[in-house]
């Protein structure tokens, strides 16, 4: 009815289209992340990821314990690789985040 | 004076038995269904319109759309297309939840571990079945990348047990987060009136606090929602 007055609808839908496909084009330049959450954030993360990876250790170590009837020992192992485990989250979080900006 | 403690009770509304299983409607599960249909009806109408000048609520589902999408972007790329729906699921449900607790006389249940748990280990079992559908056998190069050499294979039990931890990781953080707040809050409100007076001081302190809560809220959700998509994205990708 009131065609000649805007451009036609369609080249309008095609250009939104367009708009919305480019915006997940893998080569788009990723917004850079402001907010690291400040100092305690970061501390909870940390000790949070400590303690998992501890915990982790020991029930897995616990378990093997009971089934393989070795009471104390292998809860002691995998409370040191747990301990290392914890680490490597610490560690692997912390390169995450360095790598971020690029 | 009622104790700190007391508001994350759980009590049953509904009581049912399964058998020898407790399956009683609770309060948590009274805010859980809640929240759904708080989140879901907010969006449903945000959607309904589809107006060309948003509204307000259209505005908060469009920024709630865009701020997702854009966080898959980042984290996986484009292949994380597939996974919106559920991501953004998480993050509304979450963040719905977290919000919803800062009402007064409401119940937090994201302030549960057996909530926040029982979310992760789905996420996490779900990531896993996405690495070994996607990659096979070959997923367990994740553990221990190809070109590793012999002397670092004693890091593939702590690689595993790292792996492990995820869920653990994931559920704390969020519980945690939640609990310490809420705990926080009324103990300190408890101060006002126990101070008479001087009690001006703890108020300010826990109107301030409200404020801090909220934004943990969010931060949490979104905190919940980044690790997904960062786990998702490493069963995808392997590394």
């Amino acid at each position: 009815m009131s065609e000649p007055e805007r451009p036609s609808s369609l080249d309008d839908l095609n250009q939104r289209l367009k708009d919305a496909r480019g915006k997940f084009a893998p080569d788009a330049a990723p917004e850079d992340e402001g907010a690291s959450s400040g100092g305690l954030g970061l501390g909870f993360r940390v000790a949070i990821d400590l303690v998992a990876g501890v915990a982790v250790g020991v029930f897995v170590g616990w378990l093997l314990d009971r089934w393989l009837g070795t009471t104390p020992w292998l809860m002691v192992l995998f409370f040191f690789l747990g301990a290392g485990a914890g680490f490597s989250n610490i560690l692997r979080a912390e390169r995450e985040s360095r790598k971020k900006p690029d | 004076m009622a104790s700190p403690l007391e508001q994350f009770e759980i009590s049953p509304i509904v009581p049912i038995q399964l058998g020898s299983v407790d399956v009683s409607f609770t309060n948590s599960s009274l805010w859980m269904v809640i929240t759904v249909v708080v989140a879901g009806g907010t969006l449903a109408i945000a959607a309904g319109r589809g107006a060309m000048v948003p509204g307000r609520l259209q505005s908060i589902g469009e920024l709630l759309y865009e701020f997702i999408a854009g966080l898959i972007k980042e984290t996986i790329g484009a292949e994380g297309r597939k996974y919106f729906p559920i991501i953004f699921t998480i993050f509304v449900f979450v963040l719905t939840g977290n919000l919803l607790g800062m009402v007064p006389y409401s119940f937090t249940f994201t302030s549960h571990i057996i909530v926040t748990f029982a979310m992760a280990i789905v996420i996490f079992i779900a990531v896993t079945i996405l690495g070994f559908a996607r990659h096979g056998t070959h997923f367990f190069a994740f553990f221990v990348p190809p070109g590793t050499p012999l002397i670092m294979y004693p890091m593939i039990p702590i690689e595993i047990l790292s792996y492990l931890s995820r869920p653990i990781s994931l559920a704390v953080r969020l519980f945690a987060n939640m609990m310490a707040g809420h705990i926080l809050l009324k103990v300190i409100a408890g101060f006002v009136a126990a101070m008479g007076v001087f009690g001006i001081l703890p108020l300010a302190l826990v109107v301030a606090l409200t404020g801090l809560e909220i934004i943990i809220a969010f931060l949490q959700a979104y905190v919940f929602t980044i690790l997904t998509c960062l786990y998702i994205n490493d069963s995808i990708k392997l590394h």
